[in-house]
């Protein structure tokens, strides 16, 4: 369907793409998901022929972007950032002006326009000016654009930023329906966003993809993981026997400090056996003298894959497998209740306030949604 | 191409620019028409339309300022990339957009020399040449001015960019005239442009070697060229400069001369911007 090659896009000596490759299928939807600034934007920018590649290739049904950009641009319904809208038209006029341009002509046209305008629910306000619109209702009308003429592929760029949560449910209930006939793709820095509506996951950081993987394999493997981080006095080899001999610690690592060592356990499922390492270590007269639970999250896979930490910043592989990404070791951080939430639940508790947010501040300083840090 | 096209007429038309623009240039027409053919009783047209030329400098850049800067400035132009449209056809769309603004007062001209006929007699073929080639130097800067717009993303900065170069063009001739026609004065001023061509490419590539480069070839050429033959440069500024002043070419026409190299001038001002112009925007795409 798409078939993205070796993208890389320089401005000047900074390079917001780096050598990005990835296939779409059809029928399917893609998550973009990235920190402010990670290349999203220009990478899609750079697939739907608004913008030129410094080098690499993409190709929309076979069709080259460069060599055959009017036939590949006839195969994508495309939603920029700020949605491009002529503020001196109604919505109806809009839409009949870009489904012209897209080659629709007569009663289908007019057709494709209500169809578009009922999907986004766009009716009340479909002959009002454009400039006098609510930020939510230019989004609506930036949405419906893009899926204007049934284009096989819609890529949309941070859909429901601005829009209320009601009508965030309603975009992404309109993104999944339009995901069963088209395929589409997405991008947002919003981690629930994606997991709410998307098949597939694809992280970029830093201009580098950094993870492309299904939704569920990144769920079931974010289920089953947990570590404790501890400090106990004592040596450290006796440490390990102990703690190895505790049910669910799978693994133990450790390291030498001034006094004591500092271990690392890695454990089984998700069963919290801090309880349980604290007898066995007390019988032994072995004190611990500082313990912090921590549960691998979706979240804090996202902020390790897009953080400033040596795999982020690229050691020279652009895709990490599954296996990688969850053995990567996250900093100690106090135990956290919303942690415990479940990915679904998760979804649902996305505060309004938090998917408005446009900017997030620098990589380093990504905020989570919730819980996290 | 024609869904553009019709949206760049409705938008002249929904605002003040289509309407303002048309009802100056009628306006500024009808006086002079009024004061040369009505009151001073002059047969010919081609005087009030002769008398009007410099209203260019201002009506222009007010109808083409915003065409490419505000879509720059909105943001809309993605949209324009994104379709499956070329950018020549945009480009075509926009400028035939503003020609047809522009075609509505000179269509209303028509009517002028017509009305003049029947109290006398009126050479109608000087009249209608001078009128298309009003209609074809009109159309030429439109086609600059709508360059200028690509460049930049503020209607302001595009009117008063074009304003300047406009005024440039009307006083070219005048500006000829000022540089010594001597074979000496024509070498300095090719080593003025050669350093301000230089300049250009520093900025555009941001590579001073290249820049400096290309400077100094540039400039050994001329040299080269005025000691070989210091003859062929008695004028040649002058000459040149002339060459590129626009509102000139239009002079013959008054004088009752049908002027074809000026309207073969005037139309590869028009293909030589509308290209600059795709070449602006697809530049656009690989910044």
């Amino acid at each position: 369907m798409i078939e993205v090659k070796n993208l890389v896009k320089k401005y000047g000596d900074f390079e917001a793409v780096r050598d990005v490759s990835f296939t779409v299928e059809k029928g399917k939807i893609y998550g973009f998901l990235g920190p402010n600034g990670a290349g999203k934007s220009t990478t899609m920018n750079i697939i739907t022929g608004c913008l030129a590649a410094t080098s690499g290739q993409v190709t929309i049904n076979g069709y080259d972007i460069y060599e055959d950009p009017i036939e590949a641009k006839a195969c994508i319904g495309y939603l920029p950032e700020l949605p491009p809208l002529y503020t001196d038209m109604t919505p109806e006029e809009y839409l009949e002006f870009v489904g012209r341009a897209k080659g629709l002509k007569g009663e289908k046209l007019y057709r494709a326009v209500d169809l578009v305008i009922d999907k986004t629910a766009l009716q009340d306000v479909k002959n009002r000016l454009i400039k006098n619109l609510s930020k939510g209702y230019k989004q609506r009308v930036g949405i419906a654009q893009a899926i204007l003429g049934d284009p096989e592929v819609i890529i949309l760029d941070e859909p429901t930023v601005g829009l209320d949560p009601l009508q965030i449910i309603e975009i992404r209930e309109l993104i999944k329906e339009l995901g069963k006939e088209h395929t589409v793709i997405l991008s947002s820095h919003i981690l629930a966003e994606i997991s709410a509506v998307c098949d597939h996951v694809i992280i970029i950081s830093h201009g580098k993809i950094v993870a492309s993987e299904t939704l569920e394999n990144l769920t079931t493997l974010y289920e089953g993981k947990s570590y404790i981080d501890m400090e106990v006095r004592g040596d450290g080899e006796t440490a390990e026997k102990l703690a190895l001999s505790v049910p669910g610690v799978a693994e133990a690592e450790w390291e030498p400090l001034e006094a004591g060592v500092h271990m690392r356990l890695t454990m089984d499922g998700r069963k919290d056996v801090r309880e349980d390492i604290f007898f066995r270590f007390a019988e032994r007269r072995m004190p611990i003298v500082a313990m912090n639970y921590e549960e691998v999250t979706l979240e804090k896979v996202f902020l390790e894959l897009t953080g400033d930490t040596k795999n982020a910043s690229g050691s020279g592989d652009t895709l990490l497998s599954t296996e990688e990404i969850f053995g990567i070791s996250t900093a100690a951080e106090t135990a956290d209740p919303a942690a415990e939430e479940t990915a679904a639940e998760k979804t649902e508790a996305v505060p309004a306030g938090d998917t408005t947010e446009h900017d997030n501040g620098t990589d380093g300083e990504y905020k989570p949604l919730f819980g996290g840090k | 191409m024609s869904a553009i096209y019709r949206r760049e007429l409705r938008s002249y038309f929904c605002g003040m620019t289509g309407v303002i623009f048309i009802a100056f240039l009628l306006l500024m027409t009808g006086i002079y028409m009024t004061v040369y053919n009505l009151n001073g009783g002059y047969p010919n047209f081609e005087y009030a339309l002769s008398g009007v030329i410099f209203i260019f400098l201002i009506a222009v850049p007010v109808l083409t300022m915003r065409s490419l800067a505000e879509e720059k400035h909105a943001r809309t132009d993605q949209l324009l990339y994104a379709l499956p449209v070329s950018l020549t056809e945009v480009v075509m769309a926009k400028y035939l957009a503003m020609v047809t603004v522009y075609a509505v007062p000179i269509g209303v001209m028509c009517f002028y020399p017509l009305i003049l006929s029947l109290y006398g007699t009126v050479t109608l073929g000087s009249a209608y040449g001078s009128i298309l080639a009003f209609f074809l130097l009109g159309c030429a800067l439109i086609a600059i001015c709508m360059f200028v717009s690509s460049l930049t993303e503020s209607q302001v900065i595009a009117a008063v960019i074009s304003v300047a170069v406009l005024l440039l063009t009307y006083l070219m001739s005048g500006i000829a005239g000022l540089i010594p026609s001597t074979a000496g004065a024509s070498l300095a001023g090719f080593l003025v442009i050669t350093v301000l061509i230089g300049l250009i490419v520093n900025v555009m590539t941001k590579n001073t070697p290249v820049a400096i480069g290309v400077t100094v070839l540039l400039a050994l050429a001329v040299t080269v060229l005025y000691f070989v033959n210091s003859t062929m440069f008695e004028g040649l500024l002058p000459d040149l400069l002339t060459g590129l002043a626009l509102f000139d070419r239009f002079q013959s026409f008054i004088n009752g001369i049908f002027d074809v190299t000026a309207i073969v001038y005037y139309i590869t001002v028009i293909a030589l911007f509308v290209y600059l112009t795709v070449q602006s925007l697809e530049k656009k795409r690989w910044s």
